[in-house]
């Protein structure tokens, strides 16, 4: 029973890490750019197809297909995405860029839908799909795996916003551009930047989660739904929060599947999203946003 | 150059209500089953633009809306009820189900009744799916009546295609009243600037839930037109995807529009028909002129020609809108 226990939530954390990694993507954009992205799970869908034609196309192996799938995922999916999208609607307030998100997912996943066909396609695991036994409970080392890669991929981002003099500017940009230009921090730049690290989590999100779902062009609705839940549980303006409520979400997941219901296990996330809104909006970590007049 | 507008608005507006008196004897029934569907979602999208383009707030649950709508409909007149009484109650039951859900999620910023509605209309998707003794889960609700009017059934597509016509036509001009109505000068004034109006007298809350309610009570009535028009519903149609497409309709029709919604519902529903020779790109072509055009046109069709008819309207946005409005 407790072995059990202990292996639903080592297997929670491990998929909560991904929904950890496409939400802290998500507050980013909001937070420096006002972005939100409901296109969000089909980015995350989307880079594993690049390794598949990186891998079947080209006949590239595994892990050069993977660079080159990452470095594309950084080149649409955050360069791209903002010069050619949001940079032009920026100004015209939140509701028309939601639209063409909304848009902009449907496009990816018709397209992939189009070359690849509604079939769901292999992906080759980061790790060996054995188990390893600690205390009776047997754990997926594929699970270890993701779970460390995401921590590893989060603490390193964590340093990067908090040691380094970029990501302190890019910290500022976020709670304040206006000051922040007038000290002499490039916005533009910085904004830019955050682009460019929610496409690479979005590629390393897809990476390590594709394995488990299989390659599929309907893969980003529930990722999307979730990554968006996640980052609101936590605090839509705080990095840590898109953490904890990544990790949260995870484990409340996997102990519903098994302990409640399959058949409403999207329903305990959606209403535990309904009373963090109603009763602490902010989100478990986030700070209030004042109100502008 | 307001007259300008008016005699081009009025044209464009006869010339499209005689199309559709006519339509019918121009299509085959799949093309006129399709129109059907346009007026019907025109409804919802109309109840949406209420929501989001007079009163300012995001609402991603229209489409559990339009199912509660649809389902209430198809439950009670597969029993015998006549249609009448079953979409009255499908309205009033949406109304209060807005009221209920807006309440306590409009104390909070804008951005968050967006967040509510999403769950919500998930919420109300999986009720759909799982309860099988009510709605039937995955098998649907078939055989659902059309509705007679004094004697007249309206089973045949023809009838059932002016039936939906005329709901539109009554509803268009209810929202009409409304939005010339004090009420509906509140809903602007909140959209504007919430504080001000605030500070005006205005009580922002109750206005902003009315504006919610009644949006979410046309998506019931919607549904309620629905379920017959397709005689047979399952809960496929009313998930999140169909929130997103009405938002779509608003905002590419131009939100706060009075005739946004109709040209918006015309992209949403009538193009993709259109585009269906592309086979599967049809979806991709439509995907791209969305973006396309929220790019360089983030204020919609009507504010495309707005601006097309007025050259000078860039530089009075507001007065535009109060003509529009």
């Amino acid at each position: 029973m407790l072995a059990d226990i202990l292996q639903l939530f080592v297997a929670g954390l491990a998929t909560g890490g991904i929904y950890a990694l496409a939400a802290i993507g998500f507050t980013l954009l909001w937070q420096t750019s006002q972005t939100i992205n409901f296109a969000q799970g089909e980015f995350v869908m989307l880079p594993a197809f690049f390794v598949l034609i990186g891998m079947g196309f080209f006949g590239l192996p595994f892990w050069a297909a993977v660079l080159v799938g990452v470095a594309v995922s950084i080149l649409t999916l955050g360069l791209m995405f903002k010069k050619l999208m949001v940079d032009p609607m920026l100004h015209h307030g939140v509701l028309p860029l939601v639209i063409a998100t909304i848009g902009l997912a449907i496009l990816m996943k018709e397209t992939v839908r189009e070359f690849y066909g509604a079939d769901a396609w292999p992906f080759p695991p980061l790790a060996a799909a054995t188990n390893v036994t600690v205390f009776g409970a047997a754990f997926a080392v594929q699970s270890l795996v993701v779970l460390g890669i995401s921590i590893a991929a989060v603490a390193a981002l964590q340093l990067f916003l908090n040691k380094t003099r970029t990501g302190r500017c890019m910290q500022a940009t976020a709670q304040n551009p206006t000051v922040a230009r007038l000290l002499g921090v490039p916005v533009e730049r910085m904004i830019l930047y955050t682009f460019l690290i929610n496409a690479a989590l979005v590629a390393l999100a897809s990476l390590l989660i594709t394995p488990i779902y299989l390659a599929k062009f309907t893969n980003g609705e529930l990722l999307g739904l979730y990554a968006f839940i996640a980052a609101i549980i936590g605090g839509f303006n705080q990095v840590r929060g898109a953490i904890v409520g990544g990790l949260l979400l995870g484990v409340l997941d996997n102990f519903t599947a098994v302990y409640i219901s399959t058949q409403y296990r999207l329903v305990v996330p959606l209403l535990f999203l309904i009373v963090i809104i109603l009763f602490r909006p902010q989100g478990l970590l986030g700070r209030v946003e004042e109100r502008t007049v | 150059m307001r007259r300008r507008k008016t005699v081009v608005a009025g044209m464009a507006l006869a010339l499209s209500a005689a199309f559709l008196l006519v339509a019918p004897f121009l299509f085959k029934p799949y093309g006129i089953f399709i129109l059907s569907t346009w007026a019907v979602m025109t409804i919802a999208a109309i109840g949406l633009n209420l929501t989001l383009g007079y009163a300012g707030q995001v609402s991603l649950a229209q489409a559990a809306f339009v199912g509660i709508g649809a389902y209430i409909t198809a439950l009670l007149t597969t029993k015998g009820w006549p249609f009448w009484p079953a979409c009255a109650l499908a309205g009033v039951a949406c109304f209060v189900t807005g009221w209920a859900l807006g309440y306590p999620a409009l104390r909070l910023q804008h951005h968050y009744l967006a967040f509510v509605t999403l769950a919500f209309n998930t919420l109300v998707y999986l009720v759909f799916r799982n309860e099988e003794w009510l709605t039937g889960g995955i098998y649907g609700i078939s055989n659902v009546p059309r509705p007679s009017l004094a004697g007249w059934s309206m089973n045949g597509a023809h009838a059932f295609y002016y039936f939906c016509l005329a709901a539109l036509a009554l509803v268009s001009l209810a929202t009409w009243c409304l939005i010339r109505s004090p009420w509906g000068r509140a809903f602007v004034a909140l959209r504007e600037n919430p504080m001000r109006a605030l500070s005006l007298g205005v009580d922002t809350r109750r206005y902003t839930l009315m504006a919610f309610a009644l949006g979410a009570g046309l998506g019931g009535i919607s549904g309620a037109l629905y379920a017959p028009l397709v005689q047979f519903i399952d809960p496929t149609p009313f998930a999140l995807g169909l929130s997103l497409n009405l938002l779509l309709m608003v905002v590419v029709g131009g939100s706060g529009y009075f005739f946004g919604p109709f040209l918006g519902a015309i992209v949403a529903v009538l193009l993709p028909e259109w585009l269906r020779f592309a086979q599967g790109y049809y979806l991709m072509g439509y995907a791209m002129l969305v973006i396309v055009l929220m790019v360089f046109c983030p204020t919609g069709l009507l504010g495309l020609a707005d601006r097309l008819v007025t050259p000078a309207a860039k530089a009075v946005p507001a007065a535009a809108r109060e003509v529009a409005a």
